[in-house]
């Protein structure tokens, strides 16, 4: 049996429990100023000597609240530490290791997305152990799978991958692409999942299983062969999955896209406009994107209640009729049971004369229902139309949940 | 109890099973039946006697003959001179390998009288499916006194005095780990043992299961009282029938003695065990993924802090030691830490178990105190190498450990030392390795055993170990670049820095350790393109030193592929085009003319 406990990651340091810091001189620079900063070091250490719950990254001494954990702490404070694999709202996984940082006197490098913040801590962000390993664990990524096609990719331009591939200057080129290895699956309306395009980062896994704890999803098979499965490797449209689009929403990469990601303009192409779903009464809020006055993708909103991001297939999905052909450009009137194109003049007028002489007659004869394909503006302007025009209760909604 | 004038204590373990202790069983069985001496001789089924090498072996109580090699012929003069007439058979008796000279009895055989026993004292001794026999033996003395003479905090501290730490590899102290799951809040807290033993090679947890599983029990019951624990699982490969067979019968055993379930001993203390088996993912032997494995969820290592003791299974403080850590635990508390303490190095105390096996004349389990030279543990013990061959190193601590070369051998055994050569104490396994072994041929087959068990978790681990082994399989490929080296080293040195959990982060461990004192040997496969340890096919060339060849012909007749040209009195050649590497000529030739 090999290791059944590891040596506690930490080596405490005696002095760190009572709050005081020691910075070691034996940490390299790669740093042509690290002179003065050893002696702002110096500084602050001095300042944070006799207070808890403050630690030092990148030599700023910072105050902590219990719990938080050094990604955390960094945010707050604008260091920024690359992530891809950390979801805001999931358990933090440590998967992808792209937000390892030097911990003195830690045995190895930590993430800083799973390491609890401790008085004392003192952390490098980017220390020259940091940036080697993360330019190797980057440059790992990019030659698994295929990473070759930023020009043809859906996601270019909207890509974790490539922004980080960009930051550290990795190129991909050290090892050659492992390629294909599991077929793209597209036999479902919705998501089109490419396998090569997939970093493991476990994101997805997290959306489907905490986010929204549908669980179709999860790690499967072992070590370079490993893959994304729902239970028993079938397609998605045979499993437990209900195309809520969450796992899309999460990947950082393209291994997740919307079916017709390919044929449409890229995410990174469109502009977002907020809005409020019409679909039900939850009042999610989403983003329309949007290039040449249509809509090319809808996305939840991460920042707001009520849905923090999460959008159901419908709302995410169903916005196709927007641009639909099969629309109406002109109003229609039936007479002897057939339809005819009339203008909109004629058409209100004949509408207007119809509502007087029927609601003017029998009171609560007449009734509104409208619909959750057109705007939550125009429906409240319907409801009032009902209310006070035609001065009736019968109004209603095709998704009255 | 028998009350029979001699007992048979034959091997059932597995090596011995292999090399068939059933059949001699039943010929044995047949004959003293023959001979109506079945209620004077009782033949005792036991565990792994250790000495696997010379299977079957049996040893004839009380007086101590051991014999080895026993086949089914081998029965009717084993009963009609020993049994019947007592004149013991030296045909069957041990033979020392440099000297020849013949030993009967077991503690002058050099394997077993270089051993102190303390995990495996009752290993070959007892029958393992008898609760009788493991109470005869001072079993269950060290529950009960822990669960009515001893508080939680005496317990801990006699685990702390006696200086155990963990025997699964890391080497964490033991009684360190339970004072954080004592001093944890929670009403609900887990004792786990660690049964997923998967390293190449090591079989001692397997056969202390198979050959004194109440001690486990036993410990296991001590430990849930320093914690305050009422639930124990034990988590073992599915694939060790055997011992999840007597681990049952050992568990229904106690629970009828009143030695497990409620009220234990009528002490007022609850503690029950299930067996959980494991699905054969190595990377269960990590401890936060056999945690997640018994919660169902697939065996995947998660981030510590916070650990286990902390939060563990289910959340709920847990602590987890491997089969041999708990098996020291009974007699610590029964003789006291200072005892335990007494053998030992300054930070590594009392024994460890160890499986020989590779290029070694004695393969099987021994048990040493710490502070024991290495080189004691391969020539004394281990008997020396094979067929007089040269010894090279010897692997410790399996795919996560490192190798330790002759120039080391006087290493003393403890956690740190062998830390400062490069390798780990790991579980035991201890793999030897002759001059014919190919040192970059070695690290890729733990590596490739290593990228097949990542669980896929985390990049460095997943990518990176693919990546060691793709550079690996080239160099054995005889397709090395000068730049392999400086990729190796970055990989290796990233996969151990950044990597999730243990499996990761020691993953490069055998590649490092082989590069730092193999150098040559790379070198020669990647600048060179030749193995000297002619193990590597892609790299074999052979040519016949016309100086040393005797003309015998030898190699032509030990030839499978015609690639060998001789007539008598002609020096041998060697037809590369048609030579298949498959080394006949090579090991048949007397003169070592063949290069």
């Amino acid at each position: 049996m090999w290791h059944t406990y590891l040596i506690s990651a930490f080596k405490t340091n005696p002095l760190a429990t009572r709050g005081v810091c020691i910075l070691p001189t034996a940490v390299v620079s790669f740093l042509p100023w690290q002179t003065s900063l050893n002696q702002k070091t110096d500084k602050v250490r001095l300042e944070m000597e006799h207070k808890d719950k403050s630690m030092i990254i990148d030599g700023r001494a910072l105050r902590f609240t219990e719990g938080e954990t050094i990604l955390e702490v960094a945010r707050r404070n604008h260091i920024d530490i690359p992530t891809l694999c950390h979801l805001k709202g999931a358990t933090p996984t440590g998967a992808c290791r792209v937000c390892v940082v030097e911990v003195e006197g830690a045995r190895t490098l930590m993430t800083s997305c799973t390491v609890p913040a401790t008085a004392g801590m003192v952390v490098h962000s980017e220390s020259p152990e940091v940036i080697r390993s993360r330019r190797m664990t980057i440059e790992l990524m990019l030659t698994s799978g295929r990473h070759d096609d930023c020009l043809v990719c859906p996601s270019s331009g909207d890509c974790r991958l490539q922004d980080l591939a960009f930051r550290y200057k990795v190129k991909g080129a050290t090892f050659t692409p492992s390629g294909v290895k599991y077929p793209m699956e597209a036999a479902n309306p919705f998501i089109l999942r490419d396998f090569s395009k997939c970093i493991l980062c476990g994101r997805c896994v997290q959306a489907c299983n905490e986010v929204q704890v549908n669980e179709a999803i999860d790690f499967g098979y072992r070590g370079a062969e490993a893959k994304i499965v729902t239970k028993g490797d079938r397609a998605l449209k045979d499993s437990d999955c209900v195309f809520c689009g969450e796992c899309v929403q999460a990947c950082p990469v393209a291994a997740l896209v919307p079916k017709n990601a390919r044929l449409v303009p890229r995410m990174s192409e469109t502009r977002a406009v907020k809005t409020t779903c019409s679909y039900c009464g939850v009042g999610c809020q989403m983003n329309l994107h949007v290039k040449n006055n249509r809509v090319w993708h809808v996305t939840g909103c991460e920042e707001v209640a009520p849905n923090h991001g999460s959008l159901c297939v419908k709302g995410r999905y169903g916005f196709d009729f927007i641009a639909s052909e099969h629309r109406l450009t002109t109003p229609l009137i039936k007479e002897n049971g057939a339809f005819r194109e009339a203008s909109w003049d004629e058409a209100l007028d004949l509408t207007a004369r119809r509502f007087k002489e029927i609601a003017g007659a029998h009171a609560d004869a007449v009734g509104v229902l409208t619909s959750a394909r057109v705007t939550n503006e125009e429906n409240y302007i319907a409801q009032k139309f009902a209310r006070t025009v035609l001065k009736t209760n019968n109004i209603d909604h095709c998704a009255r949940l | 109890m028998s009350k029979a004038r001699m007992q048979l204590m034959l091997c059932s373990g597995t090596g011995c099973h292999a090399t068939g202790s059933k059949r001699f069983h039943e010929a044995l069985d047949a004959e003293l039946n023959r001979q109506g001496l079945t209620d004077e001789i009782k033949i005792v089924e036991t565990g792994c006697n250790g000495f696997c090498a010379v299977g079957p072996v049996m040893l004839v109580q009380p007086e101590g003959i051991f014999y080895q090699k026993l086949t089914a012929e081998d029965v009717p003069e084993l009963v009609e001179e020993h049994f019947l007439k007592g004149r013991p058979v030296p045909r069957l008796f041990f033979k020392e390998h440099m000297s020849k000279e013949k030993i009967p009895h077991i503690d002058d055989i050099p394997f077993f009288s270089n051993q102190v026993y303390r995990a495996m004292r009752n290993k070959g001794a007892i029958d393992p499916e008898v609760i009788d026999e493991y109470i005869a033996r001072d079993g269950y003395f060290g529950a009960a006194k822990a669960l009515n003479e001893m508080s939680s905090e005496e317990i801990i501290d006699e685990m702390l005095t006696s200086g155990l730490r963990g025997r699964g590899g890391a080497g964490f102290p033991t009684g360190l780990k339970w004072k954080f799951a004592h001093s944890s809040k929670g009403a609900e807290k887990y004792v786990l043992c660690n049964a997923d033993e998967g390293d190449p090679g090591a079989f001692m947890d397997r056969s202390i299961l198979e050959s004194d599983p109440h001690v486990i029990l036993e410990g296991m019951t001590i430990a849930a009282k320093a914690i305050n624990a009422t639930k124990g699982y034990i988590y073992c490969r599915t694939e060790y029938q055997l011992a999840i067979r007597r681990l049952e019968i050992a568990i229904a055993q106690a629970k009828e003695y009143g030695l497990l379930g409620t009220n234990i001993l009528g002490s007022g203390f609850d503690f029950d065990i299930e067996i959980y088996q494991g699905a054969g993912a190595f990377v269960c032997g990590e401890e936060t993924a056999l945690m997640r494995s018994i919660e169902g969820k697939r065996g995947m290592p998660r981030p510590r802090p916070p650990f286990p003791a902390y939060k563990g299974l289910w959340d709920k403080p847990t602590i987890l030691n491997n089969v041999e850590s708990f098996a020291n635990v009974p007699q610590i508390i029964l003789k006291g830490g200072e005892w335990y303490a007494s053998i030992g190095t300054e930070k590594s105390k009392g024994t460890k178990v160890f499986a020989l096996s590779g290029d070694i004349n004695n393969i099987g389990l021994v048990e040493v105190p710490m502070g024991l030279p290495i080189r004691t543990l391969i020539y004394d013990i281990g008997g020396g190498i094979p067929n007089k061959r040269k010894f090279k190193a010897v692997q410790l601590g399996g795919p996560s450990g490192g190798c330790v070369p002759e120039q080391h051998l006087d290493t003393l055994i403890d956690y740190e030392e062998i830390a400062k050569v490069g390798a780990i104490m790991g579980s035991g396994g201890a793999i030897v390795m002759d001059d014919r072994t190919c040192m970059v041929d070695m690290a890729r087959f733990f590596m490739d055993f290593i990228q097949d068990e990542s669980c896929g978790k985390c990049t460095p681990c997943r990518e990176g170990t693919r990546r060691i082994l793709e550079i690996l399989e080239r160099i054995c490929d005889g397709k090395g670049e000068a730049a392999d080296l400086k990729s190796l080293e970055d990989l290796c040195e990233v996969t151990s820095n950044s990597s999730l959990c243990g499996l990761g982060q020691t993953a490069a461990n055998p590649v490092l350790s082989t590069m730092r004192f193999f150098m040559d040997e790379y070198k020669a496969h990647i600048f060179e393109k030749r193995c000297p340890a002619k193990t590597c096919q892609a790299l074999l060339k052979f040519t016949v030193d016309a100086e040393k060849c005797k003309k015998c012909g030898l190699c032509f007749k030990a030839c499978p592929a015609d690639a060998i040209v001789w007539k008598k009195k002609e020096v041998a050649f060697i037809d590369t085009t048609k030579c298949i590497q498959c080394m006949s000529c090579y090991d048949k030739c007397p003169f070592d003319a063949i290069d």
